[in-house]
């Protein structure tokens, strides 16, 4: 059998993943953590007396915590693997993805282990959240004038 | 490439698994069962040594033999440079060849084993495999604490070691033969679905394995794969029928849809890894054989033989599958 024909029958009995059910699952918990980010900042300004500038950056450091914490506890994955985009995209998912790799290499020393493989999964993230900051950077002084 | 065997038995063989075949439908069957995935060490690597340990220790007390009494200890795992065979070795220090096949290293030792043991070569040997979840998925995956969504037809690598004491000696189940597969690879790129990899290979070498004796698939009153999962399974009945015209849909089922409850436990397509075939037909097939519930039993474990590099290349998966057959004595 050629490799196209077997291609062929591969299709037939690979299952279809449901798309728009995941879909719809990461877009309304990914936007109910924005409510939860949103709600803590609203609280970091009036009861904590943050400047807004600042409230953002707080709220960024509660929930990176937590991502951390939940991780470390041990069902954070489970709720990552169900929620899928909604937890990894946000700033919950560069958390997670930190503190595992972390979990995972510690026994193999302070640097050979846990330095060396931490960003293993977010390296990319920080890599291309940078290039892209450039990028759009440039496009919006082009258009906008900075 | 089939060998056909004269007087290779199997004397005893054990079984050790973790939580989550704990928890499946062959509990009953595996000599010593852990309920955490760390066995009491500190690393995953170390754990699958110790249950690779556990496994041989067990096995030599079934056949009440002492470690020098052993001429030849074959071993075969997943992790990098086989190192939970090679520590185990040094610790039990038997004269060592250690294999890599991936998931179908169980029977590559066994055909290894046979060949020595039928040639007179050797007296006795013992053939174990072992595979670790966590260190499988830390090595080819993500860290296990990290929640990566995963496609239905991914597989979960089963926790566990088995291992087999062969020798001349007359007992229950006879090695008859065995069938050398050759490495197949028709351009499937996704490590997610290893079963379509491993399934054209599968197919090759049970086509070879049947037409070398002029058998037909209901000689065997069971054809098992080693971890083809679910889909697998599908690809490989297909396969068989549209390429060489065989049958094999009655009497065949696939280890790793066997030792998991699947839907039920979090393991997507089935079991995988070396102690997926190993943890159901030593353990579980072995016994109904004992039993003389089964006579023929025609064991193909599968391999995908890949590493994470070349999954990064967007090389395909080259897949392989060694074939064992089991006979029950008198």
């Amino acid at each position: 059998m050629d490799k196209k024909r077997y291609k062929d029958l591969v299709s037939v009995y690979t299952p279809k993943e449901n798309k728009l059910y995941n879909i719809m699952k990461s877009f309304l918990i990914g936007g109910f953590l924005g409510i939860i980010g949103q709600f803590l900042i609203d609280l970091y300004i009036t009861y904590f007396d943050v400047p807004n500038k600042e409230a953002g950056t707080y709220m960024i450091i509660t929930l990176i915590f937590i991502g951390s914490l939940f991780t470390a506890i041990g069902f954070f994955d489970k709720a990552v693997s169900f929620a899928k985009a909604g937890l990894i995209v946000p700033i919950t998912g560069f958390a997670h993805a930190m503190t595992s790799s972390a979990l995972e290499y510690k026994r193999e020393g302070f640097v050979t282990g846990i330095g060396s493989n931490i960003f293993k999964l977010s390296g990319s993230v920080i890599l291309y959240g940078v290039v892209s900051a450039y990028v759009f950077g440039i496009i919006r002084f082009i258009f906008l004038g900075g | 490439m089939t060998i056909k065997f004269n007087n290779v038995f199997v004397k005893a063989a054990s079984t050790v698994s973790g939580p989550y075949e704990k928890n499946g439908p062959l509990n009953h069957f595996f000599d010593k069962s852990y309920n955490d995935l760390y066995f009491n060490q500190k690393t995953w690597e170390q754990a699958e040594m110790k249950i690779l340990a556990a496994s041989v220790d067990i096995l030599l007390n079934k056949v009440n033999m002492e470690k020098k009494d052993v001429d030849l200890f074959i071993s075969g795992d997943l992790l990098n440079q086989i190192v939970s065979s090679n520590f185990v070795a040094s610790y039990i220090g038997i004269p060592f060849l250690g294999l890599y096949g991936a998931c179908s290293v169980s029977c590559e030792g066994l055909i290894v084993g046979s060949c020595l043991v039928n040639n007179k070569q050797i007296n006795n040997c013992i053939c174990s495999v072992s595979s670790h979840t966590a260190a499988a998925e830390k090595q080819f995956r993500n860290p296990i604490e990290y929640g990566a969504p995963r496609p239905k037809t991914s597989t979960f690598t089963a926790t566990g070691a088995g291992s087999v004491y062969l020798s001349s000696e007359l007992s229950d189940i006879k090695i008859e033969s065995g069938t050398i597969g050759k490495v197949v690879d028709l351009g499937i790129k996704d490590a997610f679905n290893m079963g379509a990899a491993m399934a054209p290979a599968a197919a090759d070498t049970i086509y070879r394995h049947l037409t070398d004796f002029k058998r037909e698939p209901g000689y065997y009153d069971l054809i098992l794969t080693g971890d083809l999962g679910i889909y697998g399974k599908k690809f490989l009945i297909d396969y068989l029928k549209t390429e060489y015209g065989f049958d094999i849909s009655k009497n065949y089922d696939d280890c790793g849809t066997m030792l998991y409850n699947i839907g039920e436990q979090p393991v997507f397509a089935g079991a995988s890894g070396p102690a997926s075939s190993a943890l159901v037909t030593y353990g579980y097939i072995f016994n109904k054989m004992k039993k003389r519930e089964l006579h023929r039993v025609l064991l193909v474990a599968t391999g995908a033989l890949m590493s994470q590099t070349t999954v990064n290349q967007k090389l395909s998966i080259p897949g392989v599958a060694h074939a064992v057959s089991f006979e029950v004595v008198g």
